[in-house]
């Protein structure tokens, strides 16, 4: 399952995708989770009782703003997020 | 030489009128009269409202159009202003205004009615870098504005009552739309006013800042724009950024419409 | 002489943006006979719906506004249904709960998320061609992705911006001073084709309407012009999960014809027709949970 999680506003689109397929067997020992500065990764079971991470709630409706740290306007070259997870589950659409 | 510069916001035009003098060879500015005309929504169309604006700002001046060598234009409504020579973004003139009042500011943000902006501004005040929004009304004072409605509160009142309270409660909606029906669960629940107020601010601070962030705080930090008169607000965002001081000009609302004027000056060489 | 005076009455106020509520059941069955009755209860955040599921179809169900408190929503919810067919709490076998208020209801066994639970509900009513489907609520929209067997493949939601949700649509219809329900129909009675407003803020359309209307726009051609922005607001939210055929609308939006067939003439897509209430789709998903477990549970136990 791809799962996406966050938002579509007036400014645009800010969407984390979570490919739960490579995410339920973490090669990565669930990096993710350290790896966010603003640690928005959690393990969850979800309704097909699978474990996979997700992005916690509120995060979910701030993202431009709490992926801004990573994000500097002048531009980025990698994300600690998707560098941490070498089994490449995660993506970020903007 | 005389220049003038005009910033058609979502909700009013601000005029500018600037003379630069030659004192001993050296060019030296000296902005002057201003004149404000505040639109109401769906009050009058902007080409109006500019016309009307910039000829009451002549008038009182003393002056008529032929004397003003170029009129500049700036602001989401900058095509409007049909009488205008040249447009210049909201985020080249507010640099160029902001650094000209404070010429140790690096860092410019903008809050007006219907956007929020973070500059990052050389010391020719030149904008560098900028991060905003303008097309959600989250991040902007139109947020603060509909919550001081359901409180039932001037904007200003809302300000001072946010001043009195020392809570921190998030605010879960992150929409202006959403975040009404909160803060009336907010009134019903019973909590304070002032403490509503906090919240609502901070919760546009943090989004501001946010902005700010993507393109770095440095040197002295300057508010423009309306919300400069949102003494809540100006608390709110400064403990959001982290930093003691923030330089508050005394016209805020006026300062694109000098930065344009400067410019239009400048292009005139 | 007529010496009888009238109490001056305050003026109604009008809740333009209401949506009737409403209660069914099938009189063709009768749940008595069933092995295994389920409820799936839907806390929404405008309108909350109870499901009940007799021995894996659907038997009944009430939709109401969600109140101020969650857990009473929950309770009424099913109540109303439950007084309906002359059933009581003990009667059902097992209880899930979705919906942004999930967690609150008391009475559930087990809380599943709502898009899981639209997948499912939808899945049952469309049948299993059904692959793409979008639920536009009263505070969210979702696109979802599901396989033959109603098992999520892809999903986004956005419950962040009022744009693209019921909520937006409240907004204009208290704004044009028109019952939700009348702005569908009112959107095609338009004399030339408008363009959608171009805010996607829901706060900036509206002065944008505000603006059409002194324009000389009439109301039904500023709300022509809401909707295109709705349908092309939800299109470039599917597109980002894609469209695949199999095309199924719930939520109380698939009621307003004048978003739907905007999003169908987008895509190029018909969605699928059903003859069930689409509000309901999450609670019917929930039951639907619900019998499936509630089967493990009874095949569980007479195993042992």
């Amino acid at each position: 399952m791809i799962a996406n999680y966050g938002y579509k506003d007036g400014s645009g689109e800010y969407y984390i995708s979570i490919d739960t397929d490579k995410c339920i067997d973490c090669a990565a020992e669930r990096a993710c989770l350290t790896a966010c500065p603003k640690q928005m990764f959690e393990i969850i079971e979800d309704d097909y009782d699978d474990q996979v991470a997700w992005i916690k709630k509120p995060n979910c409706r701030t993202l431009a703003y709490d992926c801004a740290d990573c994000k500097p306007s002048s531009g980025y070259t990698s994300l600690p997020c998707i560098t941490a997870c070498t089994p490449g589950a995660i993506k970020h659409s903007w | 030489m005389i220049t003038a510069g005009i910033d058609m916001g979502s909700r009013s035009v601000k005029v500018v009128l600037l003379e630069e003098l030659d004192v001993n060879g050296a060019p030296q500015l000296k902005y002057g009269v201003k004149k404000a005309y505040i639109m109401m929504p769906g009050d009058m169309d902007q080409d109006v409202a500019a016309e009307k604006a910039y000829d009451e700002a002549l008038a009182e001046a003393g002056l008529k159009r032929e004397d003003v060598s170029a009129v500049f234009a700036t602001g989401a409504g900058r095509k409007q202003v049909a009488f205008a020579k040249e447009g210049v973004t909201e985020m080249t003139a507010g640099a160029k205004g902001a650094v000209f009042m404070y010429p140790a500011a690096r860092t410019v943000v903008d809050v007006g009615a219907e956007e929020g902006r973070g500059m990052k501004t050389d010391a020719e005040g030149k904008a560098i870098d900028f991060a905003g929004n303008e097309k959600c009304a989250a991040g902007a004072g139109s947020f603060a504005e509909a919550m001081s409605r359901a409180l039932q509160m001037s904007l200003k009142e809302f300000g001072e009552a946010s001043l009195q309270s020392d809570k921190s409660i998030p605010m879960n909606a992150q929409c202006t739309v959403f975040a009404e029906s909160e803060v009336v669960s907010l009134i019903h629940s019973s909590t304070p006013k002032n403490d509503i107020a906090k919240a609502v601010l901070d919760a546009v601070a943090s989004r501001v800042c946010a902005m700010v962030r993507r393109v770095g705080i440095e040197g002295e930090v300057v508010l423009i724009g309306g919300m400069v008169h949102n003494a809540g607000f100006v608390s709110s965002l400064k403990n959001a950024m982290g930093v003691d001081t923030i330089s508050l000009p005394d016209m805020p609302e006026y300062i694109s419409a000098l930065g344009c004027a400067m410019i239009a000056a400048e292009r005139q060489h | 002489m007529n010496t009888e005076t009238t109490a001056p009455t305050a003026p109604e106020k009008k809740e333009f943006w209401r949506w009737q509520e409403n209660v069914w059941f099938d009189e063709t069955k009768d749940w008595k006979t069933a092995k295994i009755v389920t409820c799936g209860i839907d806390v929404g955040s405008v309108s909350s719906q109870a499901v009940l599921v007799v021995d894996g179809e659907l038997y009944g169900f009430n939709s109401m506004r969600t109140g101020n408190n969650s857990p009473d929503s929950a309770t009424n919810a099913l109540a109303g249904i439950m007084d309906k067919c002359g059933m009581k709490q003990e009667d059902i076998h097992f209880v899930v709960g979705t919906g942004y208020g999930r967690v609150n209801v008391p009475f559930a066994d087990k809380a599943i998320t709502e898009i899981a639970c639209h997948a499912r509900g939808a899945n049952y009513m469309g049948g299993n061609g059904v692959r793409t489907i979008l639920d536009m609520g009263g505070q969210d929209c979702k696109a979802i992705h599901c396989d033959e067997k109603g098992k999520v493949t892809n999903f986004l939601m956005n419950d962040k911006c009022a744009a693209g949700t019921g909520r937006g649509m409240e907004v204009i219809s208290d704004l044009m001073q028109i019952p939700i329900a009348e702005l569908g129909p009112r959107s095609f009675d338009i004399d030339s084709d408008v363009e959608a407003v171009s805010s996607v803020c829901v706060v900036f359309a509206k002065s944008e309407a505000l603006g059409l209307l002194k324009a000389g726009y009439t109301k039904n051609k500023v709300i022509a012009a809401y909707c295109q922005a709705m349908a092309e607001r939800v299109v470039s939210l599917l597109e980002r999960i894609g469209v695949e055929e199999g095309f199924f609308i719930t939520g109380g939006i698939a009621k307003n014809p004048g978003v739907v067939k905007r999003i169908e003439k987008l895509l190029g897509i018909k969605a699928m027709e059903t003859k069930v209430d689409s509000q309901i789709a999450g609670a019917l998903g929930a039951a639907l949970f619900g019998y499936t477990l509630a089967s493990k549970k009874a095949a569980a136990a007479a195993a042992a």
